[in-house]
Parts: structure tokens; sequence; C-alpha cells
């Protein structure tokens, strides 16, 4: 690029540039980034369907409605993580190249979120008030949602590269992640319903900050080291 | 002895949950065991000509 | 070895069985319903044990890269699914009478239904794996990322409202069971946990002689004579 040796790119540098990469080449194909989305919003929509549409019936079900749907949604965008790079090579060259893996990875799965996880924070607000949840609640289920989205991706990376390049990776991915998702979905799943209610809701949002932490620290090492293991 | 099974009233929960837990030992003793018959055969089978190979 | 632990967990199990079934008096509380108590707790107890072994046998055989560590703990999976299903139903069946309920989504429960997952994530992704060395790696991956489930389960009667009692066997000082229940229970677990020692080891042994297949020891062990 500028003539520097890869040895002397340093690890912060490194990140950036592949950010740079990931969002360049999200944006080529938009629409396989909108699916997720599309998913979230059918799946919502079942919900009411499914059973009894009345705005108070609604109101309860939100949370859980709001969190499966997101769940799952983020489940499905998982494959795209590694997908491209782990069939072209690129996730090998990362391994190879002496940067920390951990951080580069944490680096994709941040372009991952921004592409996948942002959409469903912002398109929350709507459903949550489809599903009858007044005006003040808002706020709060926006940072829930902030907050578990980031999560749902940093630890459902860890399954995306334990099933790095197998068939019907897809199935055993939701089935790997899910156990690891349960705390996310439960203190979720409460902020919302205590924001509906109007009720503070700090406790399970310290809970969901608490775990966002645990895993910016500690998932990127794990998927690190899945990844090498799918490599060899 | 009848009251005995009859558990004061509760034999429908205590004894399936005895009954339950005696049937789970006793497969997986059995399924232990067939899966080393299995792998005992499976390395009968294979001649060691080879030295060791670790 | 096995041979051992078998007997001492048959002998164990049949004395903790006539104090359970029989000389422990009934509850004043529960009447002779409580008695589940004497098959379910060491299920429990199993089931984390189980992964807790497990996990460990995996980080070793990560670390140090031992092929019998990982042998181990695959051993433990099966058996540690086994109890974790069979704890879920002996606890559902004893909160049927008791609390009035088959199913509550209190926190150990739920820890233990994820503990049944993780125990079914980690056999999908060994036998998603053809490589068994990429096999052996990816499932103690797992397994370790699995581990915090474990003090969740521990701790949840502590940190939240629950419908489980709080602890009441690893409190020092004056225990809260009267000795004609307790020795039941213990025998119980004992006689589980040396039932799980020997079938694990049952399992690994059969695990290491796939794995090792062309070593000439283990022809010399099966019987085989060099052509």
């Amino acid at each position: 690029m500028n003539g520097h040796s890869p040895n002397s790119v340093s690890a912060a540098r490194a990140g950036w540039l592949l950010i740079q990469r990931d969002l360049r080449l999200g944006m080529r194909r938009p629409g396989e980034w909108l699916q997720p989305l599309v998913f979230f919003f059918v799946v919502t929509t079942l919900f009411p369907l499914a059973t009894d549409p009345q705005m108070s019936r609604l109101r309860d079900m939100a949370p859980g409605a709001l969190w499966v749907a997101a769940l799952l949604s983020s489940l499905l965008a998982l494959e795209m993580l590694f997908r491209e790079d782990g069939q072209d090579g690129t996730l090998e060259q990362l391994a190879l190249s002496g940067l920390p893996l951990s951080w580069l990875l944490l680096s994709k799965s941040c372009v991952h979120w921004l592409l996948t996880g942002l959409p469903l924070v912002l398109a929350a607000p709507l459903v949550a008030m489809a599903f009858g949840a007044p005006y003040a609640a808002i706020p709060a289920i926006l940072a829930a949602l902030l907050l578990g989205s980031v999560a749902l991706s940093l630890i459902g990376a860890v399954g995306a590269g334990l099933t790095l390049g197998l068939r019907r990776g897809g199935v055993l991915l939701a089935l790997l992640v899910l156990p690891l998702a349960v705390p996310v979905l439960i203190f979720g799943a409460h902020a919302t319903a205590l924001a509906i209610a109007l009720e503070p809701a700090a406790a399970p949002m310290y809970m969901l900050a608490a775990i966002v932490v645990l895993s910016a620290t500690l998932a990127p090492l794990a998927t690190a080291a899945a990844v090498r293991i799918g490599l060899e | 002895m009848i009251q005995w099974l009859a558990m004061g009233g509760y034999a429908r929960f205590v004894w399936p949950c005895y009954l339950l837990t005696a049937a789970v030992i006793v497969l997986n003793i059995y399924l232990a065991r067939r899966d080393f018959a299995d792998a005992l055969r499976s390395a009968r089978r294979r001649p060691t000509a080879k030295g060791n190979e670790q | 070895m096995i041979p051992w632990l078998s007997s001492l967990a048959a002998i164990c199990g049949a004395a903790g069985l006539i104090g359970a079934l029989g000389l422990a008096p009934p509850d004043y509380q529960q009447g002779e319903g409580y008695r589940i108590i004497f098959v379910h707790v060491p299920a429990a107890v199993l089931s984390t044990v189980a992964y807790a072994v497990m996990a460990t046998a995996a980080g070793v055989g990560l670390i140090w890269r031992m092929n019998v560590a990982h042998a181990v703990a695959a051993s433990c999976a099966s058996i540690g699914a086994w109890f974790t299903a069979l704890a879920l139903v002996t606890g559902s069946l004893w909160g049927r009478p008791m609390w009035g309920t088959y199913w509550e989504w209190d926190p150990r429960l739920t820890s233990e239904l994820v503990l049944l997952f993780l125990y079914l994530g980690y056999m999908g992704l060994r036998s998603a794996i053809d490589d068994t060395a990429r096999a052996d790696r990816a499932s103690a991956v797992l397994a370790l990322v699995g581990v915090i489930n474990l003090p969740i389960i521990h701790y949840s009667v502590d940190w939240w409202n629950s419908l489980h009692q709080g602890h009441t066997l690893l409190k020092f000082g004056k225990a809260s069971m009267p000795p004609s229940m307790l020795t039941p229970l213990l025998l119980m677990m004992l006689a589980f946990l040396l039932y799980f020692g020997a079938i694990v080891l049952t399992r690994a042994r059969g695990a290491v002689l796939r794995r090792e297949r062309q070593a000439r020891w283990i022809g010399e062990i099966v019987g085989v004579t060099a052509p």
C-alpha cells in the first residue's frame, strides 16, 4: 500500500484497515445485510398473527417477541461473519499475519454489528410501538437492545468460529450459541418488560452492560482460538 | 407395606422418579459396555504390524 | 479399577436406598414425597460434576495436547447429558405435588436446562467434525466457554429469589438436615459419583482404543500377534 512491510503495521492500524475493508465489501451487497432485518420484521409480525392481537396482550408479549426475534435474526446474520473470508483464504492470512487474531476478529465483529445489529436496534422502537409500548419506554428499549445486540454479536462470533466451514453449520451454530445467549435474552427481555411497564430498568441494564464488557474481553479470545482450530 | 408403596399419597411422583433413575443408570451401564466392546472388536480386527506410532 | 468403582458404587447405592426409602423419617412439611430428593439431588450434582470434569479434561487436552484427556472429556458428555435430563425430570415430578407446577422458569431450573443444551451442543459439534483432532479442540473450546454456566447454577439460589431452597449441604456449622436424612443423601451422592467414575473410565478406555489403533501396545493388550 505505501511501502511498509507487513511487520511494521501496528495492530491498531490493521484493525482500522480491516474495518474499512469490511465496510466497503459489505456496502457492495446491501441486500445480504438487509436480510436479517427483514427476518426480524417478519418474525415479530408472526407473534400477533399467531396469537391474540389485542393491544393489552401484545404489550405483554412485546419483550419476549422482540428479543426472540432479535436473537434469531442475529443467529441468521452470524453465518455471514466468517463465510466469505473463510472461503477465500483471507481468514488464514489474518491468522498468519502475526498480529493478534483476537483483535482482528473483534474488528470484523464491529463491522458485522454495524451492518446487522445496528439496524435491528433502530428498528426495535417501531416494532415495540406496534406492540403497544408507550413512547416513554423507547429510550430504555433502545439501550437494552443496543447492549444486547452487541453482546450477541460477540458471543455468536465464538459459535461462528467453531463451525467454520462445516456443512449444516448454520443449525449447529444456533445450537451452540443459544445456550450461551440465554443470559442476554433473560436480562434484555426483563429490562424491556420493565421499560414498557414504565418502571426503572436499571438493574437488568447493569447486568447487560456487565455481559457486554465480559464478552468484549473474553469472547474474541475464544473466537480466535476457535478460528485457528478451524483453519488447520 | 401397602402404606410404604403408597408413599403417603405421593406414590405417582416418587416411584416414577426412582424407576426412571434406575432405568437411566442401567441404560448407561449397558451403553458404556457396548461401546467398549465395539472398540475392542474393531481394535482386534486391525493387525498391528506397525511399531509404536504415537 | 473399574470393578472396584462399580462394586463400591453398588454398595453405597444399596445402603443409600435403604436409608432413603426405609429408614429416613417423613418430612414434617412434605410427607413422603420429599424422598425424591435422594435421587434428584445426586443426579443434579452428577450433572454439574460431569461438566466440570469434562471441561477440565478438555482444557488439559487443549493446553498440553494430550489425546487421553480429550478421550476422557468426550466420555463425560453423554452420561452428563443423561443425568442432567434426569435431574430436570425428577425435579419436575417433585415440583408438581410440592409447589403445584411441573416447571418454573426460575434461575436454577433454567440454568440446568441450559446445561443440557450445552451438553447437546458439545456432542453435536463433535459429531459434525470428521477430523478427530479438530473435533477435540473445537469441542474443548466450547466446553470451556460453557463453564461459566456452572457458577450460575450453583449460586443462582443465592442471587435470585428462587423456587429452590437455599444451600443446605455446604453450610458450615449446624447442618439444616437431620442425620437420618443427610446420611442416605450423602451415600446416594457418593454412589452416583463412583458410578460416574466407572462409566467414564469404561468409555474412555474404548475411546483410547479407537484413537491409538495403530500402536503396537494396543495390539499386545487386545491379544493380536503381529503377522
